[in-house]
C-alpha cells in the first residue's frame, strides 16, 4: 500500500483515505491552531479528486460506498478545520478538551456584561433600523473575534501548551462569533 | 487548459465500448439534450437544425405533440395544449391559489395537481415526461441506439418534491437517470471548462419559471459550490405576465377568455423579446371576438413595470454571498444562464450589483444542457481527456424536530455533499422506552413552519433516567443529494433507521415565504425559540420536583412545602403564558425551593448506598 498524506491506494488502484487518521493528519498539516489556509484548501480538493464517488462511476457498490464515506469524512474534516472557531475546539478535543461543554457554560462576568450590553444595543439598533449603528457593533466583534484568534494561536502553538487553560478564550471567540453572525443577519434584514 | 491529471493508470476502468450518454435541460419554456461528440459537448438539434423544443405538450385528436408542432396550436386549443409544466412538479392544487396564468382544467387530487385534457387526466410528471420522452428519441435517432444515462437538470433550489417529480418524469419516459444536476451547477461546468476558469464564479439562472444563484469556487479542475439561494417561483414567464397585464389595462380590454389570453401571453413574450434589440415594439393582436389591439411598448415602460421583478433577484444573490462568507467584488465573473438574462435590464442589475459587466461569451440556453452532458459522460464510465470534479451542497437545511416544537438543524444549508452528520440527543422522562425522530427541511425555528419529510421511531430503549440515554442520530446525504437519517440508543445498542422519500415537498411559495420569514422574524424565531426553551425547561423542573416529593416529600417540614407548592403554582401560571423572561425567574424560583429537597435526598441516597440497600428498590 502507497501512502500519501492520509490516501492509502489499494492493489486494485482503488483509493481510499486512511478513517485512523486526525483531520490533521489527513491533509498533512501540523497540529497547530495557526495553519496555511491554502495548503489545507489544496489538500482538501486533491485528496476529494481522488475519493469522490464520481471519481469511481464504474466501480462496484462496495467502492462506491467506501468513496462516499470517504468523501463524507473529508468534508467533515474539512469542516472542522476551515474556521478558526472549529479549528481551536478540535485542537483542544484532540487533548480530551471539551471546550462546548453544556454542563460548564461559565463564562468571564465582565466578558458576558459587555457582551449583553453589546446584544442588547444591537436589539435597540435593530429595532430603530440603526444599520450604522449595527456595522459598528459588528466591526467591534470582528476585531475582539481576531484578537481572540491572535491569542489562542499564541497559547496554542507553543510547546508544552495549557489547552484545558484555553477553554475560556475558546467559549469567548464562540460567543463572539455567534454575536458577529447574529450582527450580520440583522444588518442583511434591514438591507 | 490548467486541469488536473490524477487519474491512476492501473484505476482506470478497462478499455470498453464508448456509451451513450446524454444530458437534458427540462426548461420551464425551452428544452436540450446534448451530449459529448469527440470530446465536445454538443447539443442535439431537430431535423430542421433548431436546437431548443419549446417545453409545450398537446394532447390533440390524433395523439401527443410536443414542442414547435404544439407550440402552433396553443392559443386556438389552450385547455389541451399544456406550457410551464415545470412550475406545477411536486405542487398540489392549494399551492397554485391565486395564481390565475393557468387556463386548464385542473382536478385537485391529493398530492400533486393534475389537468383534465382530451386524453384524459393528466398529472405534470406525465406532461414532462411526454417532453422527455421526445427528447430521449431525438438522442436515439442522432446517436443510433439507446442511451446508456442520462443526467437532467433542476434549479438549483428545486426542494424534495420537486426533484422527485423530475426523477419520476424521467423514468417514465424510459431514461436512464444517473442523477439530477442543478442548473447553475451545471453552467458553471460548461463555462468553467470551457474557459479554464479559476477563482470565485457567480452564476445567476433566471430561466422561465425559476430563479437560482449559486456561488462557486473553480480551482484546478475542482468546481466547489460555495452557497446557493433562488426564488422557485420567478423567471421570464412573470415578465411575460406583467406585459400581459400592461396589454389589458392599455388598451382597456375586459377580462380575456383562455385562448385570448393565451394569444396574448405570446404577443407579450414577443414583445419582450424584441425589446431587448430595439427601444420600442408594436403588439397587435386581433381578439377572438374582433377586437383590434394595436399597442407601442417601449423598453422603458418594460423596465419600468418589471422593476419590482428585477429587484426580488437580488435579495438571494445577497443572502448566497453571506453564506459563503464573500462580498459582490470578490466574484471574479458572473455567469448569465437562461433566456431571460438577455433583458437589458438584467443585465444592468447584475452589473451593477457585482460592479462588472457579466460574461456573456456563451448561450445563456444552451450552457446547462452542455453542462449535464459533460456531467453524464463521466458519470456513464465515458473517459474524460479533462479532469474535474464537482463537489455540490445541500441547499436547505435539514433538521430534526426537538422538545417544544422547535427545529434543531443537523444538516445546514450550503452542506458539501456527501455528507454525515450526527448529533446527540437524549430522554425527557424516566423510563422512556420510545422516541419519535422527525426530520424536517427548511430555515426557520419551529416545525410548524418548516417542511416534514419523514417520521419514524426508535423502540425498546432500556429504563433510564431521563437524560440518561444517548440517543445518535445520523444524518447521511449522498452524491446523489438523497438523504438517509439513522438513530441509536449508545448504551443498548437499539438502532433504527429510515431513507427519505417525502410523497411530497414544500410549495414554491412557501420556500420563498419560508426564507423571507426566516430572516423578517428573527426576532420573533429568537423570542418563540427563548420562550419554547423555557417551556421545556420548566416541564422538566415541575416533573422532577414531583417525583421527588412522591418519593422523598417526608424530607420537607410544611414551610418548605409550601414555599415548593407556591412556586410550582407560579411556573404552572407562566407557563401558559408567552413571557419568557417572568418563566425563567419562575423556574429559577421553584428550583432554589427545591435546594433543601435535593440536599437531603442526596443524604438519604448516600445513606442507603452505605448501608448496601439498592435505591431503586425503595423508591416505589
Amino acid at each position: 500500500m502507497a501512502r500519501v498524506h492520509g490516501v492509502a491506494i489499494t492493489r486494485s488502484g482503488f483509493t481510499m483515505i486512511d478513517f485512523t487518521h486526525n483531520h490533521f493528519a489527513l491533509f498533512g498539516l501540523p497540529e497547530r491552531f495557526a495553519i496555511d489556509a491554502a495548503a489545507l484548501d489544496a489538500a482538501y480538493r486533491r485528496l476529494q479528486s481522488e475519493v469522490h464517488p464520481d471519481r469511481h462511476a464504474g466501480a462496484s457498490a462496495a467502492e462506491q460506498r467506501v468513496a462516499s464515506q470517504s468523501s463524507a469524512r473529508l468534508n467533515e474534516a474539512y469542516a472542522a478545520l476551515r474556521t478558526p472557531l472549529a479549528r481551536a475546539q478540535y485542537l483542544l478535543q484532540l487533548h480530551a478538551v471539551d471546550a462546548i461543554d453544556e454542563r460548564d457554560t461559565q463564562l468571564d462576568v465582565d466578558f458576558l456584561e459587555r457582551q449583553l450590553a453589546r446584544r442588547e444595543a444591537a436589539d435597540v439598533a435593530s429595532v430603530a433600523g440603526d444599520v450604522a449603528a449595527l456595522e459598528a457593533l459588528h466591526a467591534a466583534a470582528l476585531a475582539e473575534v481576531a484578537d481572540l484568534e491572535t491569542a489562542l494561536a499564541r497559547d496554542l502553538d507553543r510547546a508544552g501548551a495549557d489547552f484545558s487553560g484555553a477553554k475560556p478564550r475558546v467559549r469567548e471567540l464562540a460567543f463572539l462569533v455567534r454575536l458577529a453572525d447574529s450582527l450580520d443577519a440583522m444588518i442583511a434584514a434591514l438591507d | 487548459m490548467a486541469l488536473l491529471q490524477i487519474a491512476e493508470p492501473d484505476a482506470s476502468p478497462a478499455p470498453h465500448a464508448r456509451k451513450r450518454a446524454i444530458g437534458i435541460d427540462l426548461g420551464t419554456t425551452n428544452s436540450l439534450v446534448a451530449t459529448v461528440r469527440h470530446g465536445l459537448a454538443v447539443v442535439l438539434p431537430d431535423a430542421e437544425g433548431r436546437p431548443l423544443v419549446p417545453s409545450i405538450v398537446r394532447y390533440g385528436e390524433n395523439g401527443v405533440v410536443t414542442g414547435y408542432a404544439a407550440m402552433a396550436k396553443q392559443a386556438s386549443d389552450p385547455h389541451n395544449t399544456i406550457v410551464s409544466a415545470k412550475r406545477l412538479m411536486g405542487r398540489g392544487l392549494a399551492d397554485l391559489d391565486g395564481d390565475r396564468r393557468f387556463p386548464y382544467r385542473f382536478v385537485d387530487t391529493p398530492g400533486m395537481v393534475r389537468i383534465g385534457t382530451r386524453a384524459g387526466v393528466k398529472s405534470p410528471v406525465e406532461v414532462s415526461s411526454d417532453l422527455l420522452r421526445a427528447l430521449r428519441e431525438r438522442a436515439e435517432a442522432s446517436l443510433g441506439g439507446a442511451i446508456d444515462g442520462a443526467v437532467v437538470t433542476v434549479p438549483a433550489y428545486f426542494d424534495e418534491a420537486q426533484r422527485q417529480a423530475t426523477k419520476d418524469a424521467a423514468r417514465l419516459a424510459g431514461l436512464p437517470v444517473l442523477r439530477l444536476l442543478n442548473e447553475p451547477t451545471a453552467a458553471a461546468i460548461a463555462y468553467g471548462l470551457d474557459n479554464a476558469a479559476e477563482g470565485i464564479y457567480a452564476v445567476y439562472d433566471l430561466g422561465g419559471g425559476t430563479f437560482d444563484i449559486s456561488i462557486l469556487r473553480l480551482a484546478k479542475g475542482v468546481f466547489e459550490v460555495l452557497a446557493t439561494n433562488g426564488d422557485t417561483a420567478l423567471g421570464g414567464d412573470d415578465f411575460d405576465h406583467r406585459v400581459f397585464c400592461w396589454i389589458i389595462e392599455a388598451a382597456h380590454l375586459p377580462p380575456p377568455s383562455a385562448s385570448d389570453a393565451r394569444l396574448l401571453l405570446v404577443k407579450a413574450r414577443t414583445a419582450k423579446e424584441q425589446l431587448t434589440l430595439h427601444d420600442e415594439t408594436a403588439i397587435v393582436a386581433s381578439l377572438s371576438d374582433g377586437t383590434p389591439v394595436d399597442l407601442v411598448l417601449t423598453r422603458t415602460t418594460l423596465t419600468g413595470i418589471t422593476a419590482n421583478l428585477v429587484a426580488k433577484t437580488l435579495q438571494p444573490i445577497k443572502r448566497a454571498l453571506r453564506d459563503a462568507k464573500l462580498a459582490a467584488t470578490d466574484v471574479k465573473g458572473v455567469v448569465l444562464v437562461g433566456g431571460a438574462t438577455r433583458m437589458p435590464q438584467v443585465r444592468r442589475a447584475v452589473a451593477e450589483l457585482f460592479g462588472q459587466p457579466p460574461l456573456t461569451n456563451l448561450d445563456p440556453d444552451e450552457v446547462v444542457a452542455l453542462g449535464a452532458a459533460i456531467q453524464a459522460n463521466k458519470l456513464v464510465g465515458n473517459r474524460d481527456d479533462e479532469d474535474w470534479l464537482l463537489l455540490d451542497v445541500t441547499p436547505l437545511s435539514l433538521g430534526l424536530e426537538t422538545m417544544g416544537g422547535l427545529v434543531e438543524k443537523v444538516v445546514p444549508r450550503n452542506s458539501t455533499i456527501p455528507v454525515a452528520r450526527a448529533q446527540e440527543f437524549t430522554t425527557f422522562k424516566d423510563g422512556q422506552s420510545a422516541m419519535a425522530i422527525h426530520v424536517v427541511q427548511g430555515e426557520r425555528e419551529k416545525v410548524a413552519d418548516c417542511r416534514s419529510l419523514a417520521r419514524f421511531e426508535l423502540r425498546g430503549i432500556p429504563p433510564m433516567a431521563a437524560g440518561a440515554a444517548r440517543i445518535r442520530v445520523t444524518f447521511a446525504v449522498d452524491a446523489d443529494g438523497l438523504l438517509d437519517v439513522s438513530a441509536r440508543e449508545e448504551t443498548s445498542g437499539v438502532a433504527a433507521h429510515v431513507s427519505v422519500k417525502p410523497s411530497y415537498g414544500l410549495t414554491d411559495g412557501e420556500i420563498a415565504r419560508m426564507l423571507q420569514e426566516s430572516f423578517a422574524h428573527a426576532a420573533d424565531d429568537m423570542r418563540a425559540r427563548a420562550l419554547a426553551e423555557e417551556q421545556v425547561e420548566a416541564d422538566r423542573i415541575v416533573e422532577a420536583t414531583r417525583s421527588a416529593l412522591a418519593a422523598d416529600g417526608d424530607l420537607v417540614d410544611a414551610d418548605e412545602r409550601a414555599r415548593i407548592d407556591a412556586a410550582l403554582a407560579e411556573v404552572a401560571r407562566l407557563r401558559a403564558g408567552d413571557d419568557h423572561t417572568a418563566l425563567r425567574a419562575a423556574n429559577a424560583q421553584l428550583n432554589r425551593a427545591t435546594e433543601p429537597l435535593a440536599a437531603r435526598r442526596m443524604d438519604r441516597g448516600v445513606q442507603r448506598a452505605l448501608t448496601g440497600r439498592r435505591v431503586d428498590a425503595l423508591s416505589d
